[in-house]
């Protein structure tokens, strides 16, 4: 169901966003200078007012930059992107398949393709069974990989992921991982993938873009030395795990601080 | 009442209070409190409602009054709900009803009265357009409430996945607002049945309005009671029938 070939390319270069509100102009995103190659796995990381999400907006197309350049190449691809949400977003007036067949039938895909499509990816993410159930229905689990549906049913050029685990219980937060990575390791799609959990970005990524707030800047970025195929439960008890863990985490405590320090002034 | 289920319990404890005040009633008249030519007993309306159903006369009258209560209901109903909805979406849309729903909701429609009187005579038409005029604002405001407190999320996820602007109304913006729509028709149909018997009262020469206010003018004042009760019935079969399709409609409604 999905192409061999590997995702988009994202050439971010100088990027700025700009709110202007009534206390006056909000700097969200300075400068900001990042390259992913097709196929790439990126998590970005940064505490909560960082500026992430607002990225991720702008990489999808639902916000504006006002400043820099972005430039995704998906020459070829008939779906740029697609969005996972941290809360599902699944729309609760649909049952489960309409809502994965959602950007299918929207773009005008035959009804019988968009049948065979989710029925494929239902069973990538093992909601078969409950195809016609109605999102309320379901467990918060199970809504998110509705969602990781819908959006892989499109065979989106990149795969645009805002923390989507985070309001998931502990147990179903690293069913959900490690089912990414294998549905990730099989199609190489280009994954831009937004956490607050250092850990998360380590296990999932193979670049991980660190943040920092106030304004939004990439502080650092890391190159994950572990390969695929994965395994996350054996690799978060890995000592060079740790190790990373802990480096990246001081140089995020630092900036931390340091931004804390300037709102008590 | 130990030994019933707590739902059996429910259901009499609904019923006690009307066949209770129904009894007191009957009783206070036949102690001789209260002037049984004035305040009829609950069975002398019973024996009257009897010869009513058996001559026909009932049945046209509601006949009538149902027809044009259904009809303005559509008429002004539709148009609500589409207005609503593209108010929602639509910025322009907004600013152009606002000012006109603001200055026109509060007027008591009723006093369009004779103004539609005017413009579409003493037949049934001028109290089909009485209804739908008094359905249309509180379907209108309710359908664009519901709309524009649909969470960001979904408009976020419909414009992501490709949504054009049909598919937004068709498939996410009306079905956002359907709950709300549910609660704006509700409205619509009490007071729809109150503009309309208001109506009969003056402007026709059939309908259960009509028979309210003619049996007053001859003081047959159990007629009175049996349109009135007549009415009150329409009201419970309607609502409990808007209940029932709401529950068809909205299943994704948490029970």
């Amino acid at each position: 169901m999905f192409a061999e070939r590997r995702g988009a390319a994202i050439d971010i270069a100088g990027l700025r966003k700009e709110y202007v509100s009534g206390q006056g102009h909000v700097l969200a995103l300075d400068n900001i200078d990042l390259s992913v190659a097709p196929g790439e796995f990126v998590c970005i990381v940064g505490p909560s007012g960082c500026g992430k999400s607002t990225l991720l907006r702008i990489l999808s197309g639902l916000d504006h930059h006002t400043g820099g350049s972005i430039k995704v190449d998906a020459k070829g691809w008939t779906v740029e992107n697609a969005m996972v949400f941290q809360d599902s977003g699944l729309f609760p007036w649909m049952s489960v398949e309409t809502n994965v067949g959602f950007g299918l039938a929207t773009r005008g895909v035959a009804s019988d393709e968009i049948a065979a499509r989710v029925e494929a990816a239902l069973k990538l993410v093992g909601l078969t069974k409950f195809r016609r159930h109605y999102p309320h229905q379901l467990s918060g689990g199970m809504r998110q990989r509705g969602a990781i549906a819908r959006a892989f049913v499109t065979n989106p050029a990149m795969l645009l992921m805002d923390e989507p685990f985070a309001s998931l219980d502990a147990q179903n937060r690293v069913i959900l991982q490690t089912e990414l990575v294998r549905i990730w390791e099989e199609t190489r799609k280009t994954v831009v993938y937004v956490t607050h959990s250092i850990e998360e970005a380590l296990l999932l990524g193979d670049r991980c873009v660190l943040m920092t707030a106030q304004p939004g800047r990439i502080k650092q970025i890391i190159d994950v030395p572990f390969g695929h195929p994965r395994n996350l439960i054996t690799l978060a008890a890995d000592a060079a795990f740790g190790k990373l863990k802990l480096d990246i985490w001081r140089v995020l405590e630092e900036e931390v601080t340091r931004a804390r320090a300037e709102i008590e002034l | 009442m130990s030994g019933l289920s707590p739902k059996t319990r429910d259901r009499m404890l609904y019923l006690i209070s009307p066949i209770g005040l129904l009894i007191l009633w009957q009783l206070l008249l036949m102690a001789g409190i209260g002037d049984r030519r004035f305040i009829p007993a609950p069975t002398d309306i019973a024996v009257r409602f009897w010869t009513l159903i058996r001559n026909g006369e009932l049945a046209m009258h509601t006949g009538v009054t149902l027809v044009r209560v259904f009809a303005g209901f559509v008429i002004g109903a539709i148009p609500g709900v589409a207005v609503g909805l593209l108010m929602a979406m639509f910025k322009p849309v907004r600013i152009f009803f606002d000012p006109l729903i603001a200055a026109l909701f509060p007027i008591p429609k009723i006093a369009l009265m004779p103004l539609l009187l005017l413009a579409f005579g003493f037949g049934d038409a001028s109290k089909i357009a009485l209804v739908a005029i008094a359905v249309f604002f509180p379907v209108i405001v309710n359908t664009y409430t519901g709309a524009s407190n649909i969470e960001k999320i979904y408009w976020d996820v419909a414009k992501n996945y490709g949504a054009s602007q049909w598919v937004m109304f068709t498939r996410i913006v009306f079905f956002g607002a359907l709950p709300m729509i549910f609660a704006g028709l509700r409205i619509a149909l009490a007071v729809s049945f109150i503009v309309l018997v208001a109506a009969e009262f003056v402007a026709t020469k059939s309908g259960l309005g009509y028979l309210i206010w003619n049996s007053w003018e001859l003081l047959q004042v159990d007629i009175m009671f049996v349109g009135i009760v007549t009415i009150g019935v329409l009201g419970l079969i309607t609502s409990a029938l808007f209940q029932e399709i709401e529950r068809k409609v909205i299943p994704w409604k948490a029970e």
